[in-house]
């Protein structure tokens, strides 16, 4: 393995629970601990921990930080106080996606940006190529850890109050201060616990020690798969836009921002192409890259295992975007059945 | 799933990490232990059709997991006579007992001197050492 792979500050611990670590996006990330299945189904019925921590931070500040951050991001950011949080977008001139974020209004001048691991490099260097005077982008994923924590026990795991989704609040666990988000990327209830990067050992400790089960990439994988949650990458980029994503509830077509203009004209005339979700009825697990017949190709695909069956996301031709819609799928040679379904391809009853 | 390595001395081993268990001139085959805990828990067998043929060194069928697919590499050229119909339903059974109800295809053996070609079990755990 590279030795210019980054770690995490929870690397050690990874270790001595016996995790499996692999290269992602230039981080040695845990991929499983005791294997995928049980780990994804611990989220699905109690509660589950991810370290997320080789995500990025940029820090976003001064007077005119709001304004440069409008002109930049897809989503209204008029719709979040201090102490909110949003999902958003940040798109380029021909309306692709550059990333999908959360953007947390610390204060009403002051956001904090928590971008994909892939594209920090790529977003920082864009925020900052835009920088107007009044506004001050800093990188400053360094300075923090990032742990995942979800499930419908997670919340009441870490002795944490309920709240509205996407807020945030300052809390602490077992004396570990943090920033709590009602957010994740897995469907399910829980939050994102943000720490200072030298309390992350501390902070993982708290949470292991109220039997929360320790995650990899892996299920975080097949959770936000069955969610149908975008990976920026594979479902969505700087060559897809967000209508034609299903991404259209996080554009505000009424402010403009970079891009607006092709993403409003692709929203006028309908896309070409949609990003759908579908079940395999037929024994075969879809694969990234996979053609699917008719003009498309599966962008995301694996076993889920709440349905054990394979499932997928990718794109197709509008007219074939209905739900029930039967797709056929080359895996490897094989043409193969599925269904177009209604996302999310699973949600838990109640 | 299986918790520790084994290689048992009754089996034949492929440096694919395959088995085959000779039984007069037919043949059970499957993957290893090494294979199975590489892979992950196993979540589909593409198998093969009964009275398709393998041919040693080549593919005959894939596992896949969560993350990953494999091709399956006969270790001996044989008519398949039997395909392990509870692997195709369960995969994870490969997981649970790699060398027993795990198995994967029983073949009739075309050329029973390429036994001798296939590795005994001291010999592929040397292989596994040495990677």
């Amino acid at each position: 393995m590279s030795a210019t792979l980054l770690r995490t500050p929870l690397y050690d611990r990874h270790l001595g629970l016996g995790a499996r670590l692999v290269p992602f996006a230039g981080w040695e990330m845990p991929v499983q601990y005791d294997g995928v299945i049980q780990e994804h189904r611990a989220v699905r019925t109690d509660a589950g921990v991810f370290d997320v921590s080789h995500m990025g931070e940029i820090e976003v500040e001064g007077p005119r930080a709001h304004e440069l951050l409008q002109g930049l991001l897809s989503n209204h950011l008029d719709k979040i106080a201090p102490g909110e949080a949003q999902y958003t977008l940040l798109t380029n001139e021909r309306g692709g996606i550059i990333d999908d974020l959360i953007a947390y209004r610390l204060e009403r001048c002051r956001y904090l940006l928590i971008v994909n691991a892939s594209n920090r490099e790529t977003d920082y260097a864009w925020l900052k190529a835009h920088e107007i005077g009044g506004s001050d982008v800093r990188d400053v994923s360094d300075e923090y850890a990032l742990l995942a924590v979800q499930g419908p026990h997670a919340i009441a795991k870490l002795g944490l109050e309920p709240a509205p989704r996407n807020s945030f609040a300052e809390v602490q666990i077992d004396g570990v201060e943090a920033m709590a988000n009602r957010t994740g990327y897995t469907g399910e209830d829980g939050c994102e616990l943000l720490c200072m990067a030298e309390d992350a050992g501390a902070l993982w400790d708290a949470v292991l020690a109220r039997a929360i089960v320790p995650c990899g990439l892996g299920a975080r994988d097949t959770l936000r798969l069955e969610a149908c949650l975008p990976l920026h990458g594979n479902d969505i980029s700087p060559d897809t836009d967000p209508i034609s994503a299903g991404l259209g509830f996080t554009c505000a077509l009424d402010k403009e921002f970079t891009g607006v203009t092709e993403i409003r004209r692709v929203k006028e005339q309908g896309p070409e192409r949609r990003l759908v979700a579908f079940v395999m009825t037929e024994k075969a697990i879809p694969r990234q890259g996979m053609p699917i017949e008719g003009g498309g190709e599966v962008t995301s695909g694996s076993h889920s295992p709440m349905l054990d069956v394979g499932i997928g996301m990718g794109y197709v031709p509008s007219a074939r975007a209905a739900p029930e819609t039967v797709l056929t799928i080359d895996v490897r040679g094989k043409p193969r059945r599925a269904r177009v379904v209604k996302k999310p391809i699973y949600k838990r009853e109640g | 799933m299986a918790a520790a390595d084994s290689y048992p001395d009754d089996l034949k081993y492929h440096p694919e990490h395959d088995w085959a268990r000779i039984e007069g001139d037919e043949a059970v085959l499957g993957i290893t232990w090494f294979a199975q805990d590489a892979l992950g828990e196993l979540v589909h067998f593409e198998a093969p059709t009964q009275g398709s043929h393998t041919k040693k060194d080549s593919t005959y069928g894939e596992v896949e997991s969560v993350k990953a697919v494999s091709d399956v590499i006969a270790p001996l050229s044989g008519e398949v006579l039997e395909v392990n119909q509870a692997v195709v339903d369960a995969p994870e059974t490969v997981n649970e007992d790699p060398y027993g109800a795990g198995w994967l295809v029983r073949i009739r053996l075309e050329d029973p001197s390429e036994v001798d070609t296939l590795l005994d079990a001291e010999a592929y755990k040397q292989l596994l050492a040495e990677q």
